[in-house]
């Protein structure tokens, strides 16, 4: 006699793929994103069943409607919100945000800080093209100086905030950075995210082929990228250059990172700062590096976890009694200053 | 003054009395003391009757500083009683007050019976053993008063002293500083060399059905009403989501203290956030709730929308306060009608319920959440901010007898999409997360009416129009038929009201018709829909007077829905009906020629 065990067929990259035809631009970021979300999935053996993507408005926020685990598109910027109340509701569920640059750093710029601060447990993906994309173009709040879109001809004079930046301003604990063709990294980002216990905040550099083409070339093209990204790594030095011939240090009297030649010709590599993801002020260092004269910090620029919120709410709430036998609703309701009328 | 209020109301209570209660104080925390802005008052009408008001006219008026006096002294009837007290009624306070002279000296107070003692010195003596700071020894002052009450209407003081030791535990000193001046303006009454002006007097208690009682307050009874419509939907947790609002956050901090059934507090970065939370809950299948007041309800507006389109069971709780705009954030008005019932974008229809007393707040939260699970659809409850604060006795009903109306969720892979409807009462299946072989998208976009997918068919969209909007009208026919409240269901005039306006409309409809007037009391719970019998009972009526504390906003829904020629009686002064007021506008009615 034989004995069977039927497990769960292995979950392959396709099986998070919704019957719906997807519907970006063609050559838009998302579809990378998409396909990197997926891959991702498929590693973790994520059940579709237990996932729940929550999008808000914009380009990006039709994610859900191409994965075929839970989905909910809402309204513009409130997705942290209703990620919230899922969790609160079900802390179990594995619960992801979809946002762009507009969605969450402008009309949901609120939520964003205050979802972060609060360390839910969400995977926070924010698609930053730099542009309003659905809407037909007009420049966002990561929009450099100078933009010129319908809405400003004249070029935007506004400054732009940087999303990471604003992430650890806000207290996010979990906070990486890719770029959307890199799909290894971002496999590998989301990954880490899913894996980090409270909010983890990636932002994808993705390219709008309509409205923003090339915005992101001067570091995320082939033949620039070596000499234009760092990608950081806990406990390695921070060095890149086709050949690694590059690295930071802290310049020498003051608070401030500059490049050096690394190696023989240059500074000993002891001498080069070490990646410590747990540092909360060299990740606010590297998150404002920018070309030409810095390279763009890429991968997990900080992470530093602490307990959740809805579970410490939950601790709270159960020390409280939630949970125990259901508490009697007469009692609640006779508890104090009560008297009888006899007949 | 607020505390004061309570203890009394308490006392009061424990003595049998029936009572309502009518806290109304300024929005600043700590006005300054002595401005007539600051008043801080607290009305409470008792009796061994049926009491359904705070009264209209006060028979005793306790007025610690003279700009209390200056406040409420209008809201005194000829010959009442006014006690003082002498050593607040200083040249500062008076000027403060805006008193040219004395009133307690100057004959302006003749046609009432005025009792001056001076209260601070009596306080001051009676806690001086207990070394508190000039200030704390004033602040003792209430309770000397509410003891000198205690006596006149022969209350007791135990639980009241009970929770003066439990209030101020840390404090001992203070606990046995209040506790002294209580006991002190009790033996005072039994003592006085001025007892020929004091009189103590007995108030029966009011003949009430046997059964267990507490008061309860509006809050309270919204607060355990949604405790209790979770168990009757058979749902295990409440997401209650708030932002900080007066006159709504009492309810955020009731249930943040009742954690032990069922409920989870969340205090939302804003009001936004909070109804975005409540939705996110009940798609994940707990009971979602939020709350607030007018402006926060504006705020809420686009998420009611999403929870529309995506069929989601939130219960909303407004209490209405009087506006536009900040407007006057502790009084109270009933002109949010219009936005519950229409304030969105687009055809959204929602149900929208009202509450009539505190203890009517217990049974309109339950049907709030039947409703809500029912249908899959938004509820917003109608409070306002003096149900909120207003208290009354209650028979305490049984916990095992209270409406169950279980929830199933979808747990059947075959054939599903997220917008299968019940045939009878259109709702769409309630498919939660974790659920496996259910995974499905939601959203604000249109969807088709057979798959649930994304659709921008034209025909689709009217389909699904209607179909909201069917789901919305089909509640009319799982609600009571409207009863008419008091008198015939047909005559010369109906009082059409809803809300917080019951008891002195129930009042002004009882004097008229002792009167010999032929007029009926109307009271509507159910605003949106309205129940299906309504147009044709008030066909019945010669008459329609519509009284709200707004300018006419149930009149024109009426109007519209039924074209009755109702008439409007409108109050906006941040206060609630007198019954006097409604008397009026009743025989006014019946004076007048009919239509």
């Amino acid at each position: 006699m034989t004995v069977t065990t039927i497990t769960d067929a292995e979950l392959v990259p396709k099986d998070y793929a919704s019957d719906q035809e997807v519907r970006w631009c063609p050559g838009c970021g998302d579809y990378a994103i998409l396909k990197a979300v997926q891959k991702a999935l498929a590693e973790l053996g994520a059940p579709r069943e237990r996932t729940v993507f929550v999008s808000g408005i914009g380009c990006a926020a039709r994610f859900p409607y191409y994965l075929s685990t839970y989905g909910f598109h809402t309204i513009h910027g409130r997705a942290p919100a209703i990620a919230t109340g899922i969790k609160l509701a079900n802390p179990e569920l594995d619960v992801w945000v979809v946002t762009g640059d507009g969605d969450g750093l402008s009309i949901g710029g609120n939520h964003m800080l205050h979802v972060l601060r609060r360390n839910v447990d969400l995977q926070i993906i924010l698609f930053n093209n730099e542009i309003y994309g659905l809407t037909k173009g007009q420049y966002s709040p990561t929009s450099r100086r100078g933009t010129r879109s319908p809405s400003t001809p004249q070029g935007s004079v506004e400054y732009p905030v940087s999303a990471c930046a604003f992430a650890l301003g806000a207290g996010a604990r979990f906070v990486a950075r890719a770029v959307d063709t890199q799909q290894p990294d971002v496999v590998a980002l989301l990954k880490r995210a899913h894996a980090h216990r409270g909010a983890s905040f990636v932002e994808v550099f993705q390219n709008c082929v309509v409205f923003n083409d090339g915005v992101f070339d001067h570091f995320t093209a082939k033949d620039v990228a070596p000499d234009t990204q760092l990608h950081v790594e806990h406990g390695k030095p921070l060095v890149f250059g086709p050949s690694e011939e590059r690295g930071l240090r802290l310049t020498p009297g003051t608070l401030a990172l500059e490049v050096v030649p690394v190696g023989d010709a240059g500074v000993p590599l002891h001498d080069i700062l070490v990646h410590d993801e747990t540092n909360r002020a060299l990740a606010q260092l590297l998150v404002a590096l920018e070309p030409p004269a810095f390279p763009v910090a890429l991968g997990v620029l900080y992470c530093n976890p602490a307990t959740s919120y809805e579970r410490e709410l939950y601790a709270q709430a159960r020390a409280a009694g939630f949970g125990r036998e259901p508490a009697d609703l007469g009692a609640l309701l006779g508890r104090e200053g009560t008297w009888t009328v006899e007949r | 003054m607020q505390v004061t209020g309570s203890r009394f109301t308490v006392e009061t209570a424990l003595a049998g009395n029936d009572l309502t209660t009518f806290p109304d104080f300024p929005a600043e925390i700590r006005a300054p003391a002595g401005t007539t802005y600051g008043v801080s008052a607290f009305q409470i009408q008792f009796g061994a009757g049926d009491i359904m008001t705070p009264g209209d006219a006060v028979d005793v008026l306790v007025a610690m500083n003279p700009a209390a006096l200056k406040v409420d002294l209008k809201d005194l009837r000829l010959g009442g009683s006014i006690l003082v007290d002498t050593g607040a009624f200083s040249e500062r306070n008076l000027t403060k007050a805006g008193f040219p002279a004395n009133p307690l000296e100057d004959g302006s107070l003749a046609p009432y019976q005025v009792l001056t003692f001076d209260i601070t010195r009596l306080t001051t003596e009676a806690v001086k053993a207990f070394g508190l700071s000039t200030r704390e020894a004033h602040r003792c002052r209430n309770m000397w008063a509410l003891g000198l009450m205690l006596w006149m209407y022969g209350r007791d003081r135990q639980v009241t002293i009970d929770w003066l030791r439990r209030k101020f535990a840390d404090r001992p000193e203070l606990a046995q500083a209040n506790v002294a001046a209580l006991n002190a303006g009790h033996a005072f009454g039994e003592t006085a060399e001025m007892s020929e002006q004091l009189v103590g007097y007995t108030v029966p208690s009011a003949p009430a059905p046997p059964g267990r009682y507490r008061t309860v307050s509006g809050t309270e009874a919204l607060a355990w009403g949604l405790i209790a419509g979770m168990r009757g939907a058979g749902l295990e947790k409440m997401i209650f989501a708030g932002y900080p609002i007066t006159p709504a956050s009492l309810l955020l901090h009731t249930l943040a203290n009742l954690k032990a059934h069922g409920v989870i507090t969340f205090q939302a970065e804003d009001e936004i956030a909070a109804i975005g939370a409540a939705i996110g809950a009940a798609y994940a299948g707990a009971l979602g709730v939020t709350s607030s007041s007018g402006p926060g309800m504006a705020l809420k507006t686009e998420m009611l929308g999403l929870a529309i389109a995506t069929e989601l069971p939130i219960v909303v709780v407004d209490s209405q306060r009087a506006g536009p705009s900040t407007g006057m954030p502790t009084k109270a008005e009933q002109s949010d009608l219009f936005q519950a019932v229409h304030g969105r974008n687009a055809d959204a229809p929602l149900a929208v319920i009202a509450a009539a007393t505190a203890v009517d707040c217990f049974d309109v939260a339950i049907e709030a959440v039947r409703i809500a699970t029912t249908y899959m659809t938004p509820v917003i409850v109608l409070s306002d901010a003096y149900l909120a604060h207003a208290a009354e006795p209650w028979r305490l009903p049984d916990a095992a007898a209270l409406p169950r109306f279980p929830v199933r969720f979808r747990t059947d892979p075959a054939g599903f999409h997220p917008l299968l409807r019940d045939p009878a009462t259109l709702a769409r299946a309630w498919a939660v997360p974790g659920t496996p072989g259910l995974e499905h998208r939601i959203g604000g976009l249109e969807k088709d009416y057979d798959t649930g997918h994304i659709s921008y068919d034209p025909d689709n969209h009217a389909r699904m129009t209607r179909a909201r909007a069917a789901k919305i009208a089909g509640i009319a026919n799982d609600i009571p038929p409207q009863r008419v409240a008091l008198g015939d269901d047909d005559g010369a005039v109906a009082v059409v009201g809803w809300g917080s306006t019951y008891g002195a409309i129930h009042r002004a409809v009882r004097e008229a018709r002792a009167d010999g007037l032929d007029v009926s009391h109307i009271h509507l719970r159910y605003l949106n829909p309205f129940p299906r019998n309504l147009g044709e009972l008030l066909q019945r009526f010669g008459r329609i007077l519509v009284p709200e504390l707004n300018t006419g906003q149930l009149v024109h829904l009426l109007r519209a829905a039924y074209l009755v020629p109702a008439e409007g009686l409108s109050k906006v002064a941040g206060k609630p009906f007198k019954v006097a007021e409604i008397v009026d506008a009743i025989e006014s009615v019946h004076r007048s020629k009919p239509r």
